[in-house]
């Protein structure tokens, strides 16, 4: 099949060059200034475009290695045993990243630790070059107190370190290991280091100073921090009410709603009215069933055509038994690798992520949003936001006339399922057993919900 | 309520420029970028550029340039003098110069305009206090860009591409002229206030440093603003070339067919491998080599005989339910939809397919990455090469959907002074005639002769 003989080198869309030397990304930073939040969204963010990508932190392996934590003298710049200790697990922590480089297939590899001495930077170099790795800083700076103790209550005093603690001893603790680092911080500096590739972030991103960007995925993860804020807020995910040809059990097209949609449409005006959401932007998609849903919102709403439905090709309004009937082995082909099947003429979940991710940047700078969309593209959405891989996105669960709500939290996304109460057809369709082109149409059809 | 633009034809439903759906930005106050920097810093070249790619993506953006307004009121240049700081008069007459742009800024910014680029030296700090109460005055917001560059080879560069010719100094010899503008420079260095960490907290901007080595980036207010620092952050001025091409003819070509994914015709192929010889003699360093995801652009690459890239984003136009139909097939078929492409042929979307529109918007990424690439030779199909040729050539959304991008031809633009120099290569391999230019009547009451009129021949 000629889409899985093509030369994917899909450049810069969602897969930049991949011919590339591997990167290593390397944080810098006092406690406390987001370095970890700044890892696992970053990795999360390359993860979905598709660049593979992994964190290493360094504070797991240490927790390893000294099984448990009694108090901030473990960190005292004049404690020579954990000084061994904590070099000890650097080094094992660059082995990994080694490791998965080289056996993984691994892309991006982000090193998650202080980082603050130009001792240990200088080290760390020399190994990237040694190993023939692009390096690039990532340095957080924040001197608000405010933020800083924010920090620690969110995701410090809850850490395996203080699991025996109170929380005023804990943050007590905390702040005094913060001390023992800032003796010898040397921050990223203006002329000593303006060979390195880095971006500094001041006080959770009101300023940045970038250095030397080298490549494209350096640019886009300095595009990506910048538009990333901390500001509390929720992202409502729903599809559009049931519409006329969900009801008939056909994929795609651009149908209205049914009368159980329009009824769903007017339930989640209701519901959004009871949230009481201050500025909630309303986005759609431009298809029919979107825009009918929003209208009944009495909100104003902006339509994205990246919001659009993946697009089915030759298989759009058909059912599934016409895709059994008509083109089998496509629809076999599809059950082998959901995520990466390209319907002829029609796109990808692949493809799909590729159109979206302006709109996950613009989520990212905005603050409450509510997005009207559809089945395969909440599953994107909802994969991004969740963490998703690729495997297990295109079988995420996101019924018609479900609201999902998702606020940030710690290092990760709450999500609240809200369901209005309205009927509507199930349009999940499973992977069945069998997925081998020679199978029988029933083994086929086995997982396909019901219509009319 | 949410529309922004009023549809013109009823099956089309409002397109948005680039990514962003239709009222994000548009319904808040307009932009206004100031650039800030001393003479021969590139203030000029990232104005137009900036303008340029704005305009692209369909922001509707000017820019104003204070010196051209100093040459209107001042007539003739006599040299530097006229720009010491202890020139009474010629101060004067400098700041009507930037009351009058910014005058015309608020009218621009008024009737439709969504971002102004002011771009003089405003190199002191009274100078854009002046410049941020007359934006807060006026509800615009403001985006200072300035450039700080140190590097005596750089400035000297820029002195000789873009200064020497300059209507300033039409009279005079190269080292007359390079001394008078050095003298310039010194007018503006004493009084130089550069935008400073602590006393500019509060504003918007991003400092350019070293030709874009070093970036500083502050309070980036919305998303206009942080697209316009990704851009900036992004473009270079190494020299280089692009090459745009089209696949060799299709098969579908030579039947008059539209779309399609056909493979190459015995004529295309003779072009690829010519093609193959062209760029072997340009011995074109590190030259990538893109193509898109359909399989003549393909077949053309493969000829060349060197490591290309797909990109999905490079595919031809959708052209929905007319998709693989000869111009006579749609004017058969599909009569209306045929006339209101005539009428707007930048915005109708097929049924069921795409814009001109929607494509620059999927080719943004595209010219994003061309821009931070250095010699890369596109092959891509009609429809698209004229959308990157309308970014690389500042063609408006008017001119786009007609520019001429025959088959068999190569374009090598190289990037010069504020533009770009296009040198048209045919690669003598005869191939049909795709360009249909815009017939005289555009009514969908029209015959059916009127509509086929301009149809190129085809087998």
């Amino acid at each position: 099949m000629e889409y899985i003989m093509r030369r994917r080198c899909d450049s810069a869309a969602s897969v930049p060059q991949l011919t590339n030397s591997p990167t290593l990304i390397v944080m810098v930073g006092l406690p406390a200034r987001g370095k970890t939040y700044i890892s696992k969204k970053l990795s999360r963010y390359l993860n979905w475009i598709g660049v593979p990508t992994k964190v290493f932190n360094l504070g797991q392996y240490r927790r390893e290695a000294v099984q448990s934590y009694k108090n901030f003298e473990f960190f005292r710049p004049d404690n020579e045993e954990a000084m061994q200790i904590r070099r000890a697990c650097a080094t094992n922590a660059l082995k990994d990243v080694v490791i998965y480089f080289s056996k993984d297939h691994g892309q991006v590899a982000v090193f998650d630790a202080t980082n603050t001495t130009r001792e240990r930077r200088i080290s760390i170099v020399s190994f990237s070059k040694e190993k023939g790795y692009k390096v690039f800083f990532v340095e957080s700076i924040c001197d608000d107190p405010d933020i800083i103790a924010q920090n620690i209550t969110e995701v410090k005093v809850s850490s395996p370190d203080y699991v025996n603690c109170d929380k005023d001893e804990a943050q007590a603790d905390f702040l005094k290991r913060i001390e023992c680092y800032k003796q010898s911080y040397v921050p990223l500096d203006d002329e000593k280091d303006r060979h390195l590739s880095y971006i500094k972030i001041f006080n959770v991103g009101s300023r940045y100073l970038v250095n030397r960007v080298q490549d494209h995925i350096q640019s886009r993860i300095v595009y990506y921090l910048m538009n990333i804020h901390v500001t509390p807020r929720s992202i409502f995910l729903s599809r559009h009410g049931e519409s006329e040809l969900n009801l008939l059990g056909r994929i795609g097209g651009d149908s209205g709603l049914s009368p159980r949609g329009h009824k769903y449409a007017t339930a989640l005006g209701g519901f959004i009215k009871g949230q009481h959401i201050k500025d909630l932007k309303v986005w759609t998609s431009h298809m029919k069933r979107t825009i009918q849903t929003a209208e009944h919102l009495g909100i104003p709403y902006e339509q994205w055509k990246a919001l659009n439905e993946i697009d089915a090709g030759v298989c759009e309004e058909l059912t599934y038994e016409d895709i059994q009937e008509n083109h089998p082995e496509e629809f076999a082909l599809r059950d082998q690798d959901k995520y990466r099947y390209r319907y002829p003429n029609g796109e990808s979940y692949e493809d799909l992520v590729h159109r979206l991710e302006p709109v996950i940047m613009e989520l990212e700078r905005q603050e409450n949003v509510l997005v009207v969309c559809h089945q395969a593209v909440m599953r994107c959405l909802l994969a991004y936001l969740l963490d998703k891989t690729s495997d297990e996105l295109p079988y995420l669960k996101c019924p018609l006339h479900t609201v999902l709500k998702l606020t940030p939290v710690a290092y990760g996304c709450r999500v609240e399922h809200i369901c209005l109460n309205i009927e509507a057809v199930n349009t999940h369709r499973e992977r069945p057993g069998n997925v081998d082109v020679t199978r029988d149409p029933e083994e086929a059809l086995k997982t396909i919900p019901e219509h009319f | 309520m949410w529309i922004f633009r009023k549809c013109l034809f009823l099956p089309i439903i409002l397109v948005s420029p680039f990514s962003l759906p239709c009222a994000v930005c548009m319904t808040n106050c307009p932009t206004l970028i100031v650039t800030v920097g001393l003479p021969a810093r590139g203030k000029t070249y990232i104005s137009k550029k900036l303008t340029r790619y704005l305009n692209w993506i369909g922001v509707p953006t000017r820019e104003f340039n204070v010196g051209q307004y100093r040459r209107e009121c001042l007539k003739i240049y006599k040299s530097f003098e006229f720009f010491r700081p202890d020139n009474e008069e010629g101060l004067k007459i400098r700041q009507q110069c930037a009351s009058a742009a910014l005058n015309d800024v608020r009218q621009y910014l008024a009737d439709g305009g969504q971002v102004a680029v002011f771009d003089a030296t405003n190199t002191t700090r009274e100078r854009r206090e002046t410049i941020t109460v007359f934006a807060e005055q006026n509800g615009f917001k403001v985006f200072f860009v300035e450039s700080v560059c140190e590097d005596p080879e750089v400035i000297a560069e820029n002195i000789v591409q873009v200064k020497l010719g300059s209507p300033d100094y039409t009279n005079c010899n190269t080292e007359e002229a390079m001394e008078d503008f050095k003298k310039r420079i010194k007018c503006y260095e004493n009084s130089y206030e550069t935008l400073d960490e602590v006393l500019d907290r509060h504003l918007s901007y991003i400092k350019i440093m070293d030709v874009g080595r070093r970036y500083l980036v502050n309070q980036v207010q919305d998303h206009i603003q942080s697209r316009i620092v990704y851009y900036l952050m992004n473009i270079h001025i190494t020299p280089r070339s692009i090459y745009l091409c089209r696949h060799g003819e299709s098969d579908l070509n030579v039947k008059g067919c539209i779309g399609g994914d056909s493979g190459l015709s015995p004529r295309g192929k003779e072009f690829a491998k010519y093609l193959r010889q062209f760029i072997q003699s340009q011995e074109i360093s590190d030259l990538k080599v893109w193509t898109s995801q359909m399989k003549r652009t393909i077949q053309t690459a493969e000829a060349v005989s060197v490591p290309y890239e797909q990109w999905k984003a490079l595919n031809e136009i959708d052209a929905g339910v007319c998709e693989e139909m000869m111009y006579e097939e749609i004017q058969q078929h599909y009569p209306l939809e045929f006339a209101m492409r005539d009428q707007d042929k930048y915005r109708y979307r097929y049924p069921k397919g795409e814009s001109y529109e929607d494509l620059v918007q999927r080719l943004e990424p595209v010219i994003m990455e061309l821009e931070r690439q250095e010699n890369v030779l596109v092959i891509c199909h009609q429809a698209v090469m004229r959308c990157l040729l309308a970014y690389f050539l500042d063609k408006t959304a008017e001119e786009l959907p007609y520019l001429k991008c025959p088959l068999h031809t190569v374009l090598k633009l190289t990037p010069v002074a504020y533009g770009c120099k296009v040198e048209s290569i045919y690669l003598n391999v005869d191939a049909v005639n795709t360009h249909r230019e815009r017939p005289e009547n555009v009514e969908v009451s029209r015959m059916a002769e009127e509509a086929l009129l301009t149809v190129p021949a085809h087998q």
